[in-house]
């Protein structure tokens, strides 16, 4: 008797379990994988997103931007995330026409410990590339004092400072290095690690900026988001106009904005170094990754509509966040290229 | 009888469960080393023996060798067994032997709190509080009066080797600890009141009867210390300073295996550079592999001896 009603209890609570899970499927789930630098705010419009569209949900594991290339070329997310854009090769591997959906930009800052110089230190783009090489070692060299008149710069050495995580944001700083000195570009190079000439290796924003908070006389670099939330003295630097600029999200905006003229179509382009009066030398986008023909039909659906929010709602909560929006020509560009999505 | 016949049958079924599971382990190790090769032949082939002689580690021309983080693993795990080694037998000799029971519990439980502190906790402390300290205060007294040294020149960065060796000694004496108590509270009292009883001191009890007696014990206790030491990867990188060149001095940065595997993996670019941070893993393993191996044999030869010692 017992046993028969306890049989069709459990049956009842089955049935019920089934039917909970037969709803829940029902709500679209869009995997996606990638870039650290660009989580906090991507989570920020996932969540504001889900109110907007309750059928929808994103699930996004910041793992790396190499990581998030391996997925989407796999096909083991919806979608991919990047800090730098896929090489030919790497395009040619995946099993479908990939494109890069530019999201927003980030900024990468030269940051200091001189006792005395607590912010607004003048920096010459190439001075800052001989100063990662190894060639320009004391704080008092012609060649930095020339550009801080009445500024005291000891006689000390300067102590380098960089990532030693495989990062975005070194992938950004090498990259900017690259494009202002050849020696640089000949002997190091760009990516994502590269091998260092000379310094010590912090791991992630806070390993760097903590070594520099202790080192008197250090230099390093860190993104601006993280320079700004932490009130890190920054350098000022002079870009490809010869103006000295300031790091912010106007002048990283302002960046993109002398990179439309020759922007190319699938937005694969470095943004370090760009012309303009208020452009900031070291920016670089983030990217979202999908592929051209979306396979399911409703998830494809979903994220185009998602796409389209993030272009046009997504972009306003971008500056609170500290990272800079997409000017308007590219955000004009963009639009074009997510109605090319097939689904 | 029945129930005998099951029994039987029973253990037969236990046998081989038990069976099953240990070769389980064995098969995982297997599986492990062989996917690890197949991963790193593309260096493998490449490089060949310049991995392990070379030096030069540059992701962007794709030019790998892996000598400074051998040398960076190796010599900060050999200083921080040789650190930890005494403190951890004193500390459980106090416990043991010494302390009044009260104290040497809380004692012990203090010891096993310390054990249980996760690794990027101990990195956090090592970068906010123990290498300000060591630039501030350490490094520059060892610079002023041992600089004479090669092991004692350069610039206190805080983060050096010696900031390494600190914290992997601080996180492997509660293990050593832990293990030599349990070792040292399972030696007879029978063998201690003996020593006693011919007059001994407490010291001379301590070193005739106690230590002999768990030798073998305390030996596996470094063992699994140096290990842990080897593989210690998080706290490790914080402190490091994570600069792949090799340097006597104790105050410049280093690198070890593990950290570059944990720094770069991620955000591998090529194909080659994951190879290489694969040979890196499978060196690694090596690595593990010899020193538990070594230390088996002179677990083995120190346990021959003392039992030849008894006959």
């Amino acid at each position: 008797m017992f046993s028969t009603i306890r049989k069709t209890v459990l049956t009842l609570a089955l049935l019920a379990s089934v039917c909970v899970a037969g709803q829940a499927s029902a709500e679209t789930l869009i995997n996606g994988a990638g870039a650290t630098f660009p989580y906090p705010l991507y989570s920020k419009w996932f969540s504001e997103y889900a109110k907007i569209d309750t059928s929808v949900k994103f699930n996004y594991q910041s793992i790396g931007s190499g990581g998030g290339i391996k997925q989407i070329t796999a096909g083991t997310v919806d979608f991919g995330a990047s800090d730098k854009f896929l090489s030919d090769a790497e395009l040619k591997a995946a099993p479908g026409k990939l494109l890069h959906i530019p999201t927003v930009m980030g900024a990468v800052v030269v940051t200091y410990n001189l006792p005395g110089v607590h912010k607004g230190l003048k920096l010459r783009s190439s001075d800052v590339a001989d100063i990662f090489l190894g060639k320009i070692t004391k704080w008092n060299d012609k060649r930095i004092a020339d550009d801080n008149p009445g500024v005291k710069l000891p006689n000390e050495s300067i102590i380098v400072v960089h990532r030693s995580d495989g990062s975005g944001t070194t992938s950004i700083f090498t990259d900017y290095l690259s494009s202002v000195n050849q020696e640089w570009h000949g002997k190091v190079g760009k990516g994502a690690s590269v091998n260092w000439p000379i310094g010590l290796g912090g791991k992630g924003n806070e390993g760097v900026a903590g070594q520099i908070k202790n080192t008197k006389n250090s230099i390093g670099y860190v993104e601006l988001a993280y320079a700004f939330e932490n009130k890190l003295p920054y350098a000022t630097l002079m870009n490809k106009n010869g103006k000295f600029v300031e790091p912010s999200i106007k002048t990283t905006s302002a960046a993109a904005a002398g990179a439309v003229k020759h922007m190319p179509a699938d937005y694969r382009v470095s943004l370090v170094n760009q012309p303009g009066d208020d452009a900031y030398p070291i920016v670089g986008f983030t990217w979202l990754v999908v592929y051209e023909h979306q396979k399911d039909a409703v998830k494809g659906k979903k994220l185009v509509e998602f796409l389209n929010w993030e272009l046009h709602k997504g972009q306003k909560m971008a500056a609170g966040m500290l990272y800079a929006p997409l000017p308007a020509p590219v955000v004009k560009m963009v639009e074009k290229t997510i109605k090319t999505i097939k689904h | 009888m029945q129930n005998s016949a099951q029994g039987i049958k029973g253990d037969a079924i236990f046998r081989g469960f038990t069976l099953l599971l240990a070769c389980s382990i064995i098969v995982i190790l297997l599986l492990m080393t062989a996917e690890m090769v197949k991963e790193s032949l593309p260096a493998i082939s490449r490089f060949g023996w310049r991995f392990i002689s070379g030096s030069t580690w540059d992701a962007v021309q794709e030019e790998f060798a892996s000598l400074p983080y051998l040398y960076g693993s190796i010599v900060s795990s050999i200083l921080a067994i040789l650190l930890a080694t005494p403190l951890s037998i004193g500390t459980a000799l106090f416990i043991t032997e010494l302390a009044p029971r009260k104290v040497g519990a809380a004692t012990a439980a203090l010891v096993e709190l310390l054990a249980a502190i996760p690794s990027v906790i101990y990195g956090l402390w090592g970068i906010l509080v123990m290498t300000p300290w060591l630039q501030s205060t350490i490094q520059p007294f060892l610079i002023e009066h041992f600089g004479f040294l090669p092991f004692f020149r350069g610039a206190p960065y805080g983060v050096s080797m010696l900031a390494a060796v600190f914290i992997l000694m601080i996180m492997i004496v509660p293990i050593i600890t832990s293990i030599t108590k349990e070792v040292l509270m399972a030696v007879p009292s029978s063998q201690k009141e003996a020593a006693i009883a011919l007059g001994a001191t407490r010291w001379e009890m301590i070193r005739m009867a106690v230590l002999p007696y768990g030798r073998s014990g305390i030996l596996g206790a470094v063992i699994l210390g140096l290990g842990r030491a080897i593989g210690e990867t998080m706290a490790v990188t914080m402190v490091i300073g994570n600069t792949p060149k090799i340097s006597l001095s104790l105050l410049s940065p280093a690198y070890t295996m593990p950290s570059v595997i944990a720094n770069e993996f991620a955000e591998t670019t090529t194909k080659m550079h994951a190879s290489a941070l694969m040979e890196i893993g499978l060196i690694l393993l090596f690595v593990t592999l010899v020193i538990n191996f070594l230390a088996r044999m002179l677990l083995w030869s120190v346990t021959r001896k003392w039992k030849g010692g008894v006959a």
